[in-house]
Protein backbone atom coordinates (compact mmCIF):
# COMPACT_ATOMS: atom_id res chain seq x y z
CA UNK A 1 0.00 0.00 0.00
CA UNK A 2 2.85 2.34 1.45
CA UNK A 3 4.88 1.93 -2.04
CA UNK A 4 1.91 1.89 -3.99
CA UNK A 5 1.81 5.39 -2.66
CA UNK A 6 5.44 5.89 -3.37
CA UNK A 7 5.62 4.89 -6.80
CA UNK A 8 2.21 7.07 -7.25
CA UNK A 9 4.04 10.25 -5.47
CA UNK A 10 7.48 8.85 -8.01
CA UNK A 11 5.27 8.88 -11.05
CA UNK A 12 3.70 12.28 -10.50
CA UNK A 13 7.21 13.78 -10.16
CA UNK A 14 8.64 12.42 -12.87
CA UNK A 15 5.85 13.12 -14.96
CA UNK A 16 5.51 16.79 -13.82
CA UNK A 17 9.19 17.77 -14.46
CA UNK A 18 8.54 16.69 -17.81
CA UNK A 19 5.56 18.40 -18.25
CA UNK A 20 7.76 21.74 -16.89
CA UNK A 21 10.29 21.45 -19.50
CA UNK A 22 8.04 20.94 -22.29
CA UNK A 23 5.09 23.61 -21.23
CA UNK A 24 5.83 26.33 -24.18
CA UNK A 25 3.55 28.81 -22.04
CA UNK A 26 6.15 30.70 -18.87
CA UNK A 27 2.76 30.65 -16.65
CA UNK A 28 1.89 27.09 -16.98
CA UNK A 29 5.43 25.83 -16.71
CA UNK A 30 5.71 27.93 -13.83
CA UNK A 31 2.61 26.65 -12.37
CA UNK A 32 4.03 22.90 -13.13
CA UNK A 33 7.28 23.79 -11.02
CA UNK A 34 5.10 25.22 -7.96
CA UNK A 35 3.11 21.68 -7.99
CA UNK A 36 6.14 19.86 -8.34
CA UNK A 37 7.96 21.44 -5.53
CA UNK A 38 4.78 20.23 -3.85
CA UNK A 39 5.01 16.86 -4.70
CA UNK A 40 8.68 17.05 -3.63
CA UNK A 41 7.45 18.05 -0.76
CA UNK A 42 5.42 14.69 0.46
CA UNK A 43 8.59 13.00 -1.36
CA UNK A 44 10.66 14.19 1.14
CA UNK A 45 8.31 13.38 4.14
CA UNK A 46 8.08 9.52 2.57
CA UNK A 47 11.70 9.34 2.75
CA UNK A 48 11.13 10.79 6.46
CA UNK A 49 13.35 13.77 5.70
CA UNK A 50 10.89 16.43 7.50
CA UNK A 51 13.41 19.40 7.80
CA UNK A 52 14.83 18.87 4.06
CA UNK A 53 10.31 18.84 3.22
CA UNK A 54 9.82 22.13 5.67
CA UNK A 55 12.44 23.73 3.19
CA UNK A 56 11.26 22.39 0.03
CA UNK A 57 7.64 23.63 0.69
CA UNK A 58 8.76 27.21 1.92
CA UNK A 59 11.50 28.14 -0.28
CA UNK A 60 11.10 25.67 -3.48
CA UNK A 61 7.80 25.66 -3.66
CA UNK A 62 6.64 29.40 -2.53
CA UNK A 63 9.32 31.37 -2.73
CA UNK A 64 11.09 30.08 -5.91
CA UNK A 65 7.23 30.34 -7.05
CA UNK A 66 6.65 34.14 -6.55
CA UNK A 67 9.98 35.12 -7.85
CA UNK A 68 9.50 33.04 -10.99
CA UNK A 69 5.44 34.54 -11.63
CA UNK A 70 7.13 38.05 -10.85
CA UNK A 71 9.57 37.18 -13.76
CA UNK A 72 7.05 35.63 -16.09
CA UNK A 73 4.66 38.76 -15.38
CA UNK A 74 7.83 41.11 -16.64
CA UNK A 75 8.35 38.77 -19.77
CA UNK A 76 4.94 38.59 -20.78
CA UNK A 77 5.10 41.25 -23.28
CA UNK A 78 8.08 39.27 -25.09
CA UNK A 79 6.97 35.55 -24.97
CA UNK A 80 4.78 35.55 -27.97
CA UNK A 81 7.94 36.62 -30.00
CA UNK A 82 10.25 34.59 -27.91
CA UNK A 83 8.45 31.12 -28.63
CA UNK A 84 7.62 32.23 -32.05
CA UNK A 85 11.42 31.60 -32.12
CA UNK A 86 12.50 27.82 -32.68
CA UNK A 87 16.48 27.21 -32.54
CA UNK A 88 17.76 25.12 -35.61
CA UNK A 89 18.26 21.69 -35.86
CA UNK A 90 21.79 21.62 -34.42
CA UNK A 91 21.46 23.38 -31.37
CA UNK A 92 18.34 21.37 -30.10
CA UNK A 93 20.12 18.00 -30.97
CA UNK A 94 23.22 19.71 -29.04
CA UNK A 95 20.88 20.79 -26.21
CA UNK A 96 19.26 17.27 -26.16
CA UNK A 97 22.48 15.22 -26.20
CA UNK A 98 24.16 17.32 -23.00
CA UNK A 99 21.21 17.53 -20.91
CA UNK A 100 20.70 13.61 -21.77
CA UNK A 101 24.64 13.22 -20.90
CA UNK A 102 24.43 15.10 -17.44
CA UNK A 103 20.72 13.37 -16.78
CA UNK A 104 22.58 9.32 -17.34
CA UNK A 105 25.76 10.64 -15.71
CA UNK A 106 23.81 11.26 -12.27
CA UNK A 107 21.66 8.33 -12.55
CA UNK A 108 24.77 6.25 -13.17
CA UNK A 109 26.54 7.62 -10.10
CA UNK A 110 23.34 7.73 -7.89
CA UNK A 111 22.12 3.93 -9.06
CA UNK A 112 25.43 2.24 -9.04
CA UNK A 113 25.82 -0.32 -6.41
CA UNK A 114 29.02 1.11 -4.63
CA UNK A 115 28.25 -0.34 -1.40
CA UNK A 116 27.07 2.10 1.72
CA UNK A 117 27.82 5.41 1.04
CA UNK A 118 30.07 7.42 3.33
CA UNK A 119 28.30 8.64 6.66
CA UNK A 120 29.03 10.55 9.52
CA UNK A 121 26.03 10.15 11.17
CA UNK A 122 27.39 8.10 13.95
CA UNK A 123 30.01 10.69 14.61
CA UNK A 124 26.95 13.58 14.69
CA UNK A 125 25.08 11.44 16.98
CA UNK A 126 28.27 10.29 19.25
CA UNK A 127 28.65 14.82 19.73
CA UNK A 128 25.32 16.02 19.40
CA UNK A 129 25.08 16.19 23.38
CA UNK A 130 27.72 18.58 23.51
CA UNK A 131 25.55 21.04 21.06
CA UNK A 132 22.55 20.80 23.66
CA UNK A 133 20.24 20.88 20.75
CA UNK A 134 17.90 18.07 20.29
CA UNK A 135 17.54 18.06 16.64
CA UNK A 136 20.39 16.73 14.49
CA UNK A 137 19.68 18.40 11.61
CA UNK A 138 20.12 21.94 13.46
CA UNK A 139 22.92 20.87 15.42
CA UNK A 140 24.64 19.90 11.63
CA UNK A 141 23.61 23.18 10.58
CA UNK A 142 24.85 25.59 13.26
CA UNK A 143 27.22 23.58 15.06
CA UNK A 144 29.34 20.86 12.98
CA UNK A 145 28.58 22.81 9.75
CA UNK A 146 28.34 26.35 11.05
CA UNK A 147 30.00 27.80 8.57
CA UNK A 148 27.92 26.43 5.23
CA UNK A 149 24.83 28.42 7.05
CA UNK A 150 26.74 31.45 7.89
CA UNK A 151 27.85 31.41 3.56
CA UNK A 152 24.22 30.70 2.76
CA UNK A 153 22.64 33.68 5.13
CA UNK A 154 25.61 35.87 3.28
CA UNK A 155 24.82 34.51 -0.26
CA UNK A 156 21.13 35.53 0.23
CA UNK A 157 22.63 38.99 0.99
CA UNK A 158 24.44 38.92 -2.16
CA UNK A 159 20.68 37.92 -4.11
CA UNK A 160 19.03 40.90 -2.69
CA UNK A 161 22.28 42.99 -3.61
CA UNK A 162 21.59 41.23 -7.19
CA UNK A 163 17.70 42.40 -7.38
CA UNK A 164 18.51 45.79 -5.77
CA UNK A 165 21.27 46.74 -8.64
CA UNK A 166 18.05 45.54 -11.32
CA UNK A 167 16.51 49.31 -10.76
CA UNK A 168 17.08 51.84 -12.87
CA UNK A 169 19.56 54.90 -12.08
CA UNK A 170 16.89 57.15 -11.22
CA UNK A 171 14.73 55.33 -8.97
CA UNK A 172 18.04 53.66 -6.70
CA UNK A 173 16.92 53.58 -3.41
CA UNK A 174 13.78 54.04 -4.18
CA UNK A 175 11.10 51.69 -3.01
CA UNK A 176 10.60 48.23 -4.43
CA UNK A 177 7.65 47.15 -6.44
CA UNK A 178 4.53 48.82 -7.47
CA UNK A 179 2.47 50.75 -4.83
CA UNK A 180 -0.21 48.18 -4.09
CA UNK A 181 -3.64 49.67 -4.21
CA UNK A 182 -6.72 47.07 -2.90
CA UNK A 183 -9.76 48.04 -1.61
CA UNK A 184 -9.40 48.86 2.01
CA UNK A 185 -12.71 46.93 2.62
CA UNK A 186 -12.35 44.04 0.43
CA UNK A 187 -11.93 40.59 0.44
CA UNK A 188 -7.89 40.74 -0.09
CA UNK A 189 -7.24 43.41 2.35
CA UNK A 190 -9.21 41.54 5.03
CA UNK A 191 -7.22 38.66 5.08
CA UNK A 192 -4.21 40.38 5.20
CA UNK A 193 -5.71 41.54 8.37
CA UNK A 194 -6.61 38.47 9.63
CA UNK A 195 -3.79 35.78 8.69
CA UNK A 196 -0.62 37.67 9.64
CA UNK A 197 -1.52 37.41 12.98
CA UNK A 198 -1.62 33.36 12.92
CA UNK A 199 1.19 33.60 10.25
CA UNK A 200 3.99 35.08 12.83
CA UNK A 201 2.93 32.92 15.58
CA UNK A 202 3.49 29.70 13.03
CA UNK A 203 6.82 31.62 12.03
CA UNK A 204 7.86 31.87 15.31
CA UNK A 205 7.12 28.57 16.15
CA UNK A 206 8.46 26.51 13.46
CA UNK A 207 11.65 28.42 14.42
CA UNK A 208 12.02 27.98 17.91
CA UNK A 209 10.85 24.27 17.13
CA UNK A 210 13.69 23.91 15.59
CA UNK A 211 15.96 23.56 18.29
CA UNK A 212 14.58 20.11 18.81
CA UNK A 213 12.07 18.79 15.85
CA UNK A 214 12.03 19.85 12.23
CA UNK A 215 11.68 23.20 11.60
CA UNK A 216 13.88 26.10 11.67
CA UNK A 217 15.47 29.81 11.09
CA UNK A 218 15.20 29.80 6.95
CA UNK A 219 11.44 28.13 7.19
CA UNK A 220 10.13 30.29 9.92
CA UNK A 221 11.65 33.34 7.96
CA UNK A 222 9.99 32.85 4.94
CA UNK A 223 6.30 32.76 6.64
CA UNK A 224 7.24 35.65 8.61
CA UNK A 225 8.50 37.26 5.26
CA UNK A 226 5.18 36.03 3.43
CA UNK A 227 2.87 37.86 6.13
CA UNK A 228 5.11 40.82 5.64
CA UNK A 229 4.55 40.39 1.29
CA UNK A 230 0.38 40.11 1.84
CA UNK A 231 0.08 42.84 3.86
CA UNK A 232 2.17 44.93 1.17
CA UNK A 233 -0.05 43.26 -1.28
CA UNK A 234 -3.22 44.27 0.25
CA UNK A 235 -1.84 47.84 0.13
CA UNK A 236 -1.85 47.99 4.03
CA UNK A 237 1.99 47.97 4.46
CA UNK A 238 4.52 50.00 1.77
CA UNK A 239 7.94 48.45 1.31
CA UNK A 240 10.89 50.65 2.78
CA UNK A 241 13.21 52.66 0.70
CA UNK A 242 15.98 50.27 0.10
CA UNK A 243 18.37 53.66 0.64
CA UNK A 244 17.08 53.40 4.30
CA UNK A 245 20.11 53.21 7.20
CA UNK A 246 18.34 51.43 9.69
CA UNK A 247 16.94 48.77 6.71
CA UNK A 248 20.08 48.20 5.63
CA UNK A 249 21.61 47.71 9.26
CA UNK A 250 18.96 45.64 10.31
CA UNK A 251 19.67 43.14 6.74
CA UNK A 252 23.60 42.87 7.88
CA UNK A 253 22.98 42.93 11.33
CA UNK A 254 22.06 38.84 11.51
CA UNK A 255 25.57 37.41 9.72
CA UNK A 256 27.33 40.14 11.35
CA UNK A 257 26.53 38.88 14.72
CA UNK A 258 27.21 35.37 13.35
CA UNK A 259 30.50 35.97 12.30
CA UNK A 260 31.21 38.06 15.85
CA UNK A 261 30.34 35.04 17.61
CA UNK A 262 32.47 32.69 15.55
CA UNK A 263 35.30 35.45 15.51
CA UNK A 264 35.12 34.99 19.25
CA UNK A 265 34.91 31.46 18.69
CA UNK A 266 39.12 32.26 18.09
CA UNK A 267 40.13 33.52 21.36
CA UNK A 268 37.87 31.30 23.16
CA UNK A 269 38.03 27.91 21.75
CA UNK A 270 40.49 27.99 19.53
CA UNK A 271 38.55 28.10 15.92
CA UNK A 272 36.44 30.19 13.73
CA UNK A 273 32.64 29.03 14.53
CA UNK A 274 33.51 26.69 17.52
CA UNK A 275 31.87 27.50 20.66
CA UNK A 276 33.19 27.55 24.12
CA UNK A 277 32.54 24.41 26.37
CA UNK A 278 28.93 24.66 27.94
CA UNK A 279 27.98 27.64 25.81
CA UNK A 280 27.18 26.27 22.72
CA UNK A 281 22.85 26.13 22.92
CA UNK A 282 23.32 29.55 24.32
CA UNK A 283 25.50 30.67 21.53
CA UNK A 284 23.63 29.30 18.92
CA UNK A 285 20.32 30.61 20.34
CA UNK A 286 21.98 34.06 20.31
CA UNK A 287 22.48 33.45 16.16
CA UNK A 288 19.57 32.04 15.63
CA UNK A 289 17.86 35.05 17.24
CA UNK A 290 19.70 37.32 15.32
CA UNK A 291 19.52 35.69 12.28
CA UNK A 292 15.71 35.27 12.14
CA UNK A 293 14.88 38.81 11.48
CA UNK A 294 17.41 39.85 8.71
CA UNK A 295 16.51 36.87 6.90
CA UNK A 296 12.79 37.62 7.12
CA UNK A 297 13.61 41.17 5.55
CA UNK A 298 15.89 39.68 2.83
CA UNK A 299 13.52 37.18 1.70
CA UNK A 300 10.63 39.53 1.87
CA UNK A 301 12.80 42.14 -0.05
CA UNK A 302 13.88 39.80 -2.64
CA UNK A 303 10.04 38.82 -3.17
CA UNK A 304 9.28 42.66 -3.26
CA UNK A 305 11.78 43.04 -6.12
CA UNK A 306 13.60 45.89 -7.78
CA UNK A 307 13.10 49.92 -6.88
CA UNK A 308 10.84 50.80 -8.99
CA UNK A 309 9.99 54.48 -7.56
CA UNK A 310 11.02 56.78 -5.79
CA UNK A 311 10.73 57.58 -2.03
CA UNK A 312 7.78 59.95 -2.27
CA UNK A 313 5.54 57.95 -4.34
CA UNK B 1 -13.72 0.87 19.88
CA UNK B 2 -11.16 1.31 18.55
CA UNK B 3 -12.23 -0.82 15.28
CA UNK B 4 -15.45 1.53 15.22
CA UNK B 5 -12.82 4.62 15.24
CA UNK B 6 -11.00 2.86 12.41
CA UNK B 7 -13.95 2.56 10.28
CA UNK B 8 -15.20 5.47 10.78
CA UNK B 9 -11.76 7.25 9.59
CA UNK B 10 -11.82 5.25 6.23
CA UNK B 11 -15.25 5.81 5.61
CA UNK B 12 -14.68 9.78 6.64
CA UNK B 13 -11.36 9.64 4.34
CA UNK B 14 -13.11 7.85 1.57
CA UNK B 15 -15.91 10.41 1.11
CA UNK B 16 -12.99 13.42 1.26
CA UNK B 17 -11.25 11.63 -1.64
CA UNK B 18 -14.43 11.72 -3.06
CA UNK B 19 -15.57 15.04 -2.87
CA UNK B 20 -11.92 15.59 -4.18
CA UNK B 21 -12.00 13.16 -7.16
CA UNK B 22 -15.41 15.23 -7.89
CA UNK B 23 -13.82 18.39 -7.48
CA UNK B 24 -11.13 17.61 -10.02
CA UNK B 25 -13.52 16.07 -12.54
CA UNK B 26 -15.44 19.38 -12.21
CA UNK B 27 -12.74 21.18 -12.98
CA UNK B 28 -11.74 19.26 -15.88
CA UNK B 29 -15.36 19.37 -17.80
CA UNK B 30 -16.98 22.26 -16.30
CA UNK B 31 -17.00 25.06 -19.21
CA UNK B 32 -15.30 28.10 -17.48
CA UNK B 33 -13.67 29.70 -14.44
CA UNK B 34 -16.58 30.50 -11.87
CA UNK B 35 -18.16 27.10 -12.46
CA UNK B 36 -14.19 25.24 -11.63
CA UNK B 37 -13.83 27.50 -8.72
CA UNK B 38 -17.46 25.99 -7.68
CA UNK B 39 -16.17 22.61 -8.02
CA UNK B 40 -12.70 23.22 -6.37
CA UNK B 41 -13.76 25.16 -3.73
CA UNK B 42 -16.12 21.98 -2.95
CA UNK B 43 -13.24 19.85 -3.06
CA UNK B 44 -11.64 22.15 -0.52
CA UNK B 45 -14.27 22.55 1.94
CA UNK B 46 -15.81 19.50 2.12
CA UNK B 47 -12.77 17.27 0.83
CA UNK B 48 -10.61 18.69 3.17
CA UNK B 49 -13.33 18.80 6.15
CA UNK B 50 -14.02 15.24 5.51
CA UNK B 51 -10.51 14.16 5.95
CA UNK B 52 -9.10 16.16 8.74
CA UNK B 53 -13.02 14.72 10.44
CA UNK B 54 -11.85 11.27 9.86
CA UNK B 55 -8.12 11.40 11.15
CA UNK B 56 -9.50 12.90 14.68
CA UNK B 57 -9.70 10.07 15.80
CA UNK B 58 -6.33 9.17 14.91
CA UNK B 59 -4.95 11.95 16.20
CA UNK B 60 -2.04 12.44 18.91
CA UNK B 61 -4.18 13.76 21.63
CA UNK B 62 -6.25 16.72 21.70
CA UNK B 63 -3.45 19.30 20.49
CA UNK B 64 -2.58 17.35 17.35
CA UNK B 65 -6.73 16.99 16.81
CA UNK B 66 -6.96 20.83 17.69
CA UNK B 67 -3.85 21.32 14.99
CA UNK B 68 -5.74 19.43 12.41
CA UNK B 69 -8.94 21.60 13.20
CA UNK B 70 -6.96 24.98 12.39
CA UNK B 71 -5.55 23.60 9.26
CA UNK B 72 -9.10 22.66 7.76
CA UNK B 73 -9.95 26.32 9.02
CA UNK B 74 -7.13 28.04 7.46
CA UNK B 75 -7.68 26.10 4.32
CA UNK B 76 -11.17 27.45 4.42
CA UNK B 77 -10.06 30.82 5.05
CA UNK B 78 -7.78 31.34 2.28
CA UNK B 79 -9.64 29.18 -0.36
CA UNK B 80 -12.70 31.67 0.03
CA UNK B 81 -10.18 34.40 -0.69
CA UNK B 82 -8.23 33.03 -2.81
CA UNK B 83 -11.71 32.05 -5.29
CA UNK B 84 -12.91 35.79 -4.39
CA UNK B 85 -9.93 37.21 -6.13
CA UNK B 86 -9.98 34.85 -8.75
CA UNK B 87 -13.24 35.17 -9.63
CA UNK B 88 -12.76 39.40 -9.72
CA UNK B 89 -10.21 39.28 -11.62
CA UNK B 90 -11.95 36.87 -14.61
CA UNK B 91 -15.26 38.86 -14.32
CA UNK B 92 -12.55 42.04 -14.89
CA UNK B 93 -10.82 40.16 -17.32
CA UNK B 94 -14.27 39.38 -19.13
CA UNK B 95 -14.95 36.11 -21.00
CA UNK B 96 -12.37 34.77 -22.98
CA UNK B 97 -12.34 33.09 -26.43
Amino acid sequence: MIDALNAGIALLVLGLAIWTIVARDTFAAIVGFVAYGLLLTLAWVALRGIDVALTEAAIGGGLTGVLLLRAAAKLRRTEAASNAERPGLPTRLAAAIVAGGVAVALAIVVLAPAGPAPTLVPEVAANIAATGVGNPITAVLLAFRAIDTLLEAIVLLFALIGVWSLAPDRVWGGRPGPRYRADPDGILAYLARLLPPIGIIVGIYIFWIGADAPGGKFQGATILAAMWLLAMMAGLADAPPVSRRRLRVALVAGPAVFIAVGAAGVATAGAFLAYPEGLAKPLILVIEWALLPSLALTLGLIMAGAPQRPEDR
Amino acid sequence: MSAALDLFTVVAVAAGAFFFLAGTVGLLRFPDVFTHLHALSKADNLGLGLVVLGLLPQANGLLAGLKLFAIWLLALLVGAVVSQLIARAARRAGPRA
